[in-house]
């Protein structure tokens, strides 16, 4: 009733190509994004931005590069942490040792170092694939990490391997309340995702996901497997060094090898696991998830008056258990749960 | 050189530990496709229950194995039950991601169940010198070391046996070899899958015991699912001659980088150089040492 596109006709090439061609779909995103951008901001508790919103925004970053690797690219990935990383040491490198970096550039140059980074550990993906790939991605996560507590020309010299974040300051203008912090958040991870969007409708994400059907028969084609594979990589990683630059200077506020460890990979992997692989709303769904789930467990152990050991525990088995029911369930997650609804919404009030 | 060796035996026999727990994934890994993260997970859970049952119930060590066995054989028809029956004919890449829900799931309960304090296993072997090692060509090499790796080769002898004489052998390869065919010729697949899993969650629980009676039996006990994905890596997925040879090599190589290039670099690159080196090896072999050629068509 509400939902229908009835008498909404595309007549041109524009308008048929567009993200969302259904008016309400449009209306919906742009109300929630000027709900995000306008409202919470004053709305929402510092607390609430500074624990929940904006490590939202950043792993949802996080989860869509790791998606367009993964989901797109259907190279699997158990590194996405170190490349975060990378993004956020070369950023804080960036604005250390140049005087006068602009935040914004060295975010963008901390993204494209993590972006070389990824090129040269996707290169054994030209030679082997699947699970063999998967571990050895492992060595990305183990020698990044290594890299960075061991070599202290990356770390600044800092002995405990515990640097804090310079302050972010774009144009003279500080960002160093959790409004303000949130709403830089919100644009970089909005424009991103925008990006995205747009580069797995393009010729690049068609080819992406014909390599990641079936590699063999995509060569055949005269997919350059070589290119695509690498871009893959490159691009995703660079999604996954600006989340890792916005995690430390927006929400950590300290850089630090451990708090981009194989369990922060494993937490993105599931994101995506459950908000739905192949999909950019996934990332985000997933995102929101994995963060609120943590927060709902607590409330109800507080609830429960559980002792601190057992609710971990739980929440360990909780999540274990919740990855294996959606893969049983419904193996493209969240986001296609969102798109059945859709379709009934649509036939709504009539069932068929 | 006599420290060469020292360094060299010490390395081959924690990589014979190494290969123990990789001969779990390739067990489940040959015969189901099922690339089994929580191997890790089921060596810390089975670790932790046998060592739980001793200090909760005051159960002896000889009796909390056997009963540590029921357990992980109950665990191996459940995970068959709940978790792998309803992913059937789905991709691989579903099934792995699966498995690293259900290494959560086991972590969590097996703290859950028996507390997440270290425990001291006492097995009755004790972890010193051979004497007359030491006395001939004084080599240090431990005791324990040695008899862990007698352990290992036995299992390995009797794993080889009960896949190439007996009747549940028999249909183990068969189901390796083509699950549609097995199903065919009337081999329950189900059947054959709970079994795997039982007999994975044995070898679990020997590695965990050898591991655990060596380091303690604590959370760390996990993180050696992860060091048996080189030794995966460079033996190939569906061969237990490769992962005990994987696993020589990376203990061994392991070590020794890390005594000889270690220094050279700042030291703790025993994490990641065993991962580099099976990197550097698949560029050269795709496949893995022993592995199956793959042969891939449209």
């Amino acid at each position: 009733m509400f939902y229908r596109e009835a008498g909404q006709f595309r007549t041109t090439y524009e308008a048929d190509g567009q993200i969302l061609p259904i008016r309400q779909d449009r209306i919906a995103l742009l109300a929630t994004l000027a709900v995000a951008a306008v409202a919470v901001p004053f709305m929402a508790s510092p607390y609430m931005l500074s624990a929940i919103l904006i490590p939202f925004l950043i792993f949802a970053l996080a989860a869509l590069g790791l998606n367009i690797l993964t989901g797109y690219a259907g190279q699997l990935s158990l590194g996405t942490a170190a490349f975060m990383a990378v993004g956020a040491f070369a950023s804080w490198n960036f604005v250390a040792r140049v005087p006068g970096m602009p935040m914004l550039l060295a975010f963008v140059l901390g993204g494209l170092c993590a972006a070389l980074v990824g090129i040269a550990f996707g290169l054994p993906s030209l030679r082997i694939r699947g699970f063999y790939l998967a571990a050895s991605t492992l060595a990305t996560q183990f020698f990044v990490i290594w890299c960075l507590t061991k070599i202290s020309w990356l770390t600044g010299g800092s002995a405990s391997g515990v640097i804090t974040a310079q302050r972010i300051e774009i144009m003279g203008y500080a960002f160093d309340t959790p409004q303000r912090k949130y709403v830089l958040v919100l644009l970089v991870v909005a424009l991103m995702a925008l990006l995205a969007k747009n580069l797995v409708r393009s010729n690049v994400g068609r080819s992406w996901m014909a390599v990641r059907d079936m590699d063999v028969a995509a060569e055949v084609i005269g997919i350059r497997l070589m290119r695509t594979k690498l871009l893959a990589f490159a691009v995703s990683s660079f999604y996954c060094g600006v989340a890792g630059a916005l995690y430390a200077f927006a929400y950590l506020g300290t850089v630090e090898p451990e708090a981009y460890s194989l369990d922060l990979s494993f937490r993105i992997l599931f994101m995506i696991i459950i908000g739905g692989v192949g999909s950019i709303l996934g990332s985000f769904l997933g995102a929101a998830f994995i963060v609120l789930l943590p927060v709902f467990l607590n409330i109800a152990a507080h609830g429960l008056a559980l002792p601190t050991s057992v609710a971990s525990n739980l929440e360990l088995m909780v999540f274990g258990a919740l990855i294996i029911f959606f893969l049983i369930v419904e193996p493209h997650g969240l986001a296609r749960l969102w798109q059945i609804g859709k379709e009934k919404l649509r036939l709504w009030p009539f069932p068929h | 050189m006599n420290f060469f060796f020292e360094v060299l035996i010490g390395g081959l026999l924690s990589g014979v530990m190494y290969a123990l727990v990789a001969i779990g994934f390739v067990l489940i890994y040959k015969a189901s496709g099922v690339f089994n993260f929580a191997q890790g997970a089921m060596v810390f859970f089975a670790a932790l229950t046998c060592v739980g049952l001793m200090d909760k119930f005051g159960m002896s060590l000889w009796l909390a194995i056997p009963c540590t066995v029921v357990a992980m054989i109950l665990l191996g028809i459940a995970i068959e039950r709940v978790v792998l029956r309803p992913l059937v004919n789905q991709p691989e890449i579903t099934l792995f991601m699966a498995t690293i829900g259900l290494a959560f799931f086991l972590e969590g309960l097996a703290q859950l169940l028996w507390g997440s304090q270290v425990h001291q296993l006492p097995l009755p072997i004790e972890d010193v010198p051979m004497q007359w090692l030491l006395d001939r060509f004084n080599i240090v090499v431990s005791q324990f070391d040695v008899i862990a790796a007698v352990i290992c080769g036995v299992l390995v002898a009797a794993l080889a046996l009960l896949f190439a004489k007996t009747r549940v052998g028999r249909a183990l390869r068969a189901v390796a070899d083509d699950h549609q065919a097995a199903l065919a010729v009337g081999i329950p697949l189900q059947r054959i899958w709970a079994i795997l899993w039982a007999v994975a969650g044995v070898v679990a629980l020997v590695a965990g015991l050898l591991w655990g009676a060596r380091n303690g039996v604590q959370f760390a006990l996990t993180f050696i699912a992860l060091k048996a994905l080189p030794v995966l890596i460079l033996g190939g997925f569906t061969s237990v001659p490769g992962a005990i040879v994987g696993g020589l090599i990376i203990g061994a190589s392991e070590k020794l980088a890390e005594v000889y290039i270690g220094p050279l670099v700042g030291g703790g690159i025993e994490g990641w150089f065993p991962y580099v080196l099976a990197l550097l090896f698949l560029l050269v072999r795709p496949e893995g040492l022993f592995g199956e050629k793959i042969i891939r068509r449209i």
